[in-house]
């Protein structure tokens, strides 16, 4: 284990990831409909000033600009053959800054979803899956990431092809999910059903956890729920600042620095070893976390009453956790198959 | 399981009407087709009207698949299956409806946005309007403004929908909502927009007349606005 990341985690009780790279590039005029991971070729010196804003304030992590750099994604800007140099670039990109920060920063090379349904209930074969996470992990890897992240996924079978792509091409990786439907993620997946899933992987990530979602309040529920489990991998917070408003042109999370500040240490408090934001989560943000996780000593579990009272409410009552939630009545009996 | 409990193999044809309603909406829930399509055919066999056995059967039996999914319950998987079911239904019913000329309570116009592929969100949108009976006219992914205005042009749709998944994406609602207003087109046309990274006071900054959370707010709302808009035309 003498990954970059893990490194790191030996080393350190915390670690501070980074920001969004979606809004950071539509403010730096990526346009609506634009795929940002072309701007690694047409744009390189906006990437690295993404990068760059992520490290300048604090972050020991960041991720690469290739969320949406897999063939299934990019065919619809008819660059589905171009996964790899993009990946490639993506990851060349991210390690020319991390390399001038002057201390260690872990370059994760992320991996987003293809946008399919797997099979058995969607299309998408669980073969081509593993292809398409494939092409992109090789490009990460040869462009020299520490570290493969995948992130935004919603269905475990999904999870699973990544994670066996990352396995075909030798790489460390983490893997977050989105849980933004009722506390699950939209395909009904529960926080505790992912602290199971990745101990049933012959490769488990290194770290797991939740990113992007409903809010900074949701995500924490998220990640009580893997600290329930009592893993002992270390777990992911990356949540947004906010939600999103459209103002002046433009989107705007409503999630301010100080928010965010109380949001890192109560992550880190819920048990958290790698704590970030998402969409909305800006240089500043991450500067006011980073000064947060630095100065306040440590706090007991917050309880989902304090994360409510300070954050504010959740989007849902339950998160799919604890006793049952409500079932229909049914006719009875029905033959099956 | 049904050699061990013969009790529990359900007949559909040895139902009464009544029951085999409340059986098909199990079956709906369960997301099994096959006892939907022959439901729908004995229901036919039995002289019920095709709009009956689509209205009474299939909507009712979606509505409540709808409201679990809207309620946390049921999730996308369930909803994909029961969707496919009700399909399923649906395939038999179309052309018996098309010649009963059998009324719509709306047609939708529904596309995910320029740049963005993620059609799941708007797939299950697009599958509960039809179980509510509309008619649904689904552009798919990645439509450019042009896109939206040649299809409401030619279809004259009560409803356009739009879809996007990505925060880099969502602003080109208002492109299309500004296009429309600019062409005088907007107010012939209810526009209602979702998305995971929406929500309401993003529906209302850019123009839309709804923001739905999921696919159940989504019929909810249609229905609505649809009806307001026909009160307002007979009060005018």
């Amino acid at each position: 284990m003498t990954d970059a990341l893990s490194n790191l985690l030996a080393e350190r009780d915390w670690l501070l990831a980074d920001g969004a790279t979606g809004t950071t590039l539509f403010n730096m005029g990526l346009s609506a409909g634009e795929a940002p991971e072309l701007w690694n070729e047409s744009q390189p010196e906006r990437i690295r000033a993404l990068h760059r804003g992520a490290v300048d304030a604090g972050s020991d992590i960041f991720l690469t600009n290739s969320f949406g750099a897999n063939a299934a994604r990019l065919k619809l800007h008819g660059a589905a053959d171009r996964a790899r140099a993009l990946s490639r670039r993506a990851a060349e990109l991210g390690r020319e800054v991390a390399d001038g920060a002057g201390r260690p920063v872990v370059v994760a090379g992320s991996v987003g979803p293809t946008g399919e349904i797997l099979a058995p209930i969607g299309p998408l074969a669980h073969a081509l899956a593993v292809e398409i996470f494939e092409e992109t992990a090789t490009g990460l890897k040869e462009g020299g990431a520490d570290v493969l992240w995948l992130e935004t996924i919603s269905a475990p079978e999904e999870f699973r092809a990544a994670a066996e792509a990352f396995a075909n091409v030798a790489m460390p990786w983490c893997g977050t999910m989105s849980f933004d439907t009722a506390g699950r993620t939209m395909m009904g997946v529960t926080s505790a059903d992912l602290g199971r899933l990745v101990e049933t992987l012959p490769n488990p990530p290194r770290a797991f956890g939740a990113n992007c979602g409903t809010g900074a309040s949701d995500l924490l529920r998220s990640v009580l729920g893997f600290a329930a489990s009592g893993t002992e991998r270390p777990i992911i917070a990356k949540g947004n600042a906010g939600i999103p408003r459209y103002e002046a042109r433009q989107i705007r999370y409503d999630g301010t620095p100080a928010l965010m500040a109380d949001y890192a240490v109560m992550a880190r408090d819920a048990g958290a070893r790698i704590i970030g934001g998402c969409c909305g989560t800006t240089p500043e943000h991450l500067r006011a976390m980073r000064a947060a996780l630095e100065s306040r000593p440590a706090g007991p579990r917050p309880t989902l009453e304090r994360i409510a009272g300070t954050l504010g409410a959740f989007s849902s009552e339950r998160d799919g956790l604890g006793e049952d939630g409500p079932a229909r009545l049914r006719r009875g009996g029905r033959r099956r198959g | 399981m049904a050699e061990d409990n013969p009790e529990d193999e359900i007949i559909l044809s040895e139902l009464d009407d009544a029951e085999l309603v409340e059986q098909m909406f199990d079956d709906l829930y369960d997301g099994m087709k096959e006892e939907i399509e022959e439901g729908v055919r004995i229901l036919l066999d039995r002289g019920w009207p095709p709009y009956r056995v689509l209205t009474e059967a299939l909507v009712g039996g979606m509505k409540i698949v709808g409201e679990d999914f809207r309620d946390g319950i049921l999730f996308v998987p369930e909803v994909l299956l029961a969707a496919g079911a009700m399909k399923g239904g649906m395939a038999i019913l179309k052309p018996l409806l098309a010649e009963t000329g059998a009324p719509t309570i709306g047609k939708m116009v529904i596309g995910t946005v320029k740049g963005d592929i993620h059609d799941i969100g708007k797939n299950l949108v697009s599958m509960m309007m039809e179980g509510a009976g509309f008619e649904v006219i689904d552009l798919g992914i990645n439509n450019a403004v042009e896109a939206y205005l040649a299809a409401m042009e030619a279809e004259k749709p009560d409803i356009l929908g739009m879809s996007a998944l990505l925060t880099t994406t969502m602003p080109y609602m208002k492109v299309v909502i500004d296009t429309m207003v600019a062409q005088g087109l907007r107010d012939d046309t209810i526009v209602l927009v979702g998305g995971a990274p929406l929500n309401e006071d993003f529906g209302r900054a850019i123009g839309a007349d709804a923001y739905c959370r999921d696919a159940a707010v989504a019929v909810e709302t249609a229905k609505a606005l649809i009806a307001r808009r026909h009160n307002r035309a007979a009060a005018g």
